[in-house]
């Protein structure tokens, strides 16, 4: 095929992958996005295998088969609590798939073929336009180097984030230095970039940026704890998008360079959201502990002979006569699968005519959205799903807030407290309203590691254990009133 | 030359494009996103094609070419099928 006319076809599988996300912005459109951008990815993929005549067929078919039933079983069989874990893994396979590119394209033009480990980091000697002419060629080695420094680490990464969500990993440490340990790792992996750039024959080079950089990710996530996941999650996605269009660079691949950049900023763009709602910046989250300002907090003298408790039959009684109820989930809600019976129970609610609307914090779960898709899944209508933006305005007309498996991100101390570590971060003034019930096992501290002064509140009723049994119990008594 | 300036603008421009389109999806829809996006990084199945190698390439470039199709793949078939599975979530009402 001519190439002008292929390149034609990958700008008609751009605008579709365009329109894909434009269609992303409405839930009425989303479906049809999605198909299309699924569109324009069978057109790219069509029109590059009719172009590649010498390729040795039986690689690619088998990578196709493999990769095609392992990603469609993860897809039909994953749970919605587990999405951050799916979209983790998926971010770590595309990291993968751009470094083997990067590694298979830098092997064929250098003419690699070791035949055994010994002679495997022998310097090759490389004709000087091995990688194109002049500046042409120094792009093309840059590019090379830095997609395998940004594909391995978004490869371990990713995979460190996926044994952390899936509780494999439970402890955050990290590499003694800290910053500075990744700081010289991260170093020492330019450098070899730039050794490579110099003498494109330098395997040990090539191997030096790829082992530092398989380090560098793991070390990076291996000491981010996990509420702080959302904004790992979309920066990897971010680096994931990066990957793939600097690989596009490599091979001067138009459709590679424009999808990769759409991805690259979906992931910064979610990471910045993220980072505003926890009011920390990105360095704060991947270099920084949570910070232990201010003087010791009590958590005692806070909660002593304050917090008041109750049984789920007489919180049913209090929503019987409320006007409106506000419920409040966080990833407590997903850890005790709660969704449906949250749904069963604001059933009972609205057929005894109560308003009720759900307020979401950005970052309430492990990933952002997550608790949007969750309630989704659980039936309940999307326009229903209220920002915390629009919902804090209305806790004050609001007769009952119910939290479910939230504590930082409805923490007064965040708004009213001036030495607090969380002070600043936006909250879910729940606080405000007439009447809050707080679903918990117990009065533990949050992953700030701060006492919540709402536990303690003259209009706060706590009501520990099990979620999904706590609310399954509400609902039937206010069903049995 | 003239065509790495050419990609560089493409890069650029479709950063810009990027930037347009994510503002304007909603907090709802940002786990769908992430996982359509995770699809469409799956492009780099046109790279892994471009790259796999031919009859006559070392087993090292054969074996890196397939790694780079399978994990491609991956992303595409399973992320456009779970996208699909949630946002059918989000259509009924």
């Amino acid at each position: 095929m001519n190439p002008n006319l292929i390149n034609f076809i990958y700008l008609v599988a751009a605008i579709l992958f365009i329109l894909g996300i434009k269609g992303l912005t409405k839930p009425k459109t989303a479906v049809r996005g999605n198909m299309l951008s699924a569109l324009g990815m069978l057109v790219a993929v069509v029109v590059t295998l009719i172009n590649i005549n010498d390729v040795d067929f039986t690689y690619v078919i088998a990578g196709v088969i493999v990769g095609g039933i392992i990603g469609g079983v993860m897809a039909l069989k994953v749970q919605m609590t587990s999405m951050p874990q799916m979209v983790a893994l998926l971010n770590g396979f595309g990291g993968g798939a751009s470094l083997t590119i990067a590694l298979a394209e830098y092997a064929t033009r250098v003419g690699m073929a070791p035949s055994s480990l010994a002679n495997f980091f022998d310097p090759v000697v490389v004709s000087s336009n091995a990688f194109g002419d002049g500046l042409v060629g120094t792009i093309a080695i840059l590019s090379i180097g830095l997609t395998v420094l940004i594909g391995a680490v978004t490869l371990t990464g990713s995979l460190v984030a996926f044994g952390k969500l899936q509780e494999l990993i439970k402890k955050s440490r990290g590499l003694p230095g800290g910053p500075i340990g990744n700081g010289l790792m991260l170093a020492g992996a330019l450098f070899s970039v730039y050794l490579l750039v110099n003498n494109p024959g330098d395997v040990a080079a090539m191997g030096a940026i790829l082992s530092l950089a398989l380090l560098l990710g793991l070390f990076l996530v291996m000491p981010i704890g996990g509420a702080d996941m959302p904004v790992v999650i979309a920066l990897l996605n971010s680096y994931s998008g990066i990957a793939a269009a600097l690989a596009g660079f490599i091979l001067g691949n138009t459709v590679l360079i424009v999808a990769g950049s759409l991805v690259g900023t979906s992931g910064l763009i979610l990471t910045q959201i993220m980072c505003i709602a926890m009011n920390r910046s990105l360095a704060n989250v991947l270099f920084g502990k949570m910070a232990a300002g201010g003087e010791e907090i009590d958590a005692d003298e806070i909660y002593a002979g304050k917090v008041k408790s109750a049984q789920p039959d007489e919180v049913a009684m209090m929503l019987e006569t409320a006007q409106r109820v506000v419920i409040v989930p966080g990833f407590g809600m997903a850890m005790a699968q709660a969704q449906h019976a949250v749904r069963e129970l604001a059933n009972a609610l609205e057929k005894n005519g109560t308003e009720v609307e759900y307020g979401i914090h950005p970052v309430a779960g492990r990933m952002p959205g997550h608790m949007n898709v969750l309630l989704a899944e659980a039936e309940v209508p999307y326009d229903k799903l209220v920002e915390m933006d629009r919902i804090n305005p209305t806790f004050e007309d609001t007769d009952v807030v119910i939290v479910i498996g939230a504590n930082d991100v409805t923490n007064p101390m965040a708004r009213d407290s001036e030495g607090s570590p969380i002070y600043g971060m936006p909250i879910l003034n729940v606080d405000k309203a007439k009447n809050v019930v707080v679903i918990k096992r117990s009065l533990s501290p949050g992953f700030a590691g701060l006492p919540n002064p709402l536990f303690a509140m003259d209009h706060t009723i706590m009501v520990y254990g099990d979620g999904k049994k706590a609310v399954v119990e509400m609902t039937t008594a206010l069903n049995q009133a | 030359m003239e065509i790495l300036i050419l990609l560089l603008a493409l890069f650029v421009l479709a950063l810009f494009l990027g930037v347009e389109l994510i503002t304007k999806v909603p907090p709802t829809l940002h786990t769908p996103l992430m996982s359509g996006t995770n699809a469409v990084s799956g492009i780099t199945l046109v790279g892994a094609l471009l790259a796999a190698g031919t009859d006559s390439s070392p087993a090292l470039v054969n074996w890196l070419g397939f790694t780079a199709v399978t994990l491609a793949t991956i992303n595409v078939v399973g992320g456009y099928l779970v996208t699909n599975r949630m946002l059918a979530m989000f259509k009924r009402k």
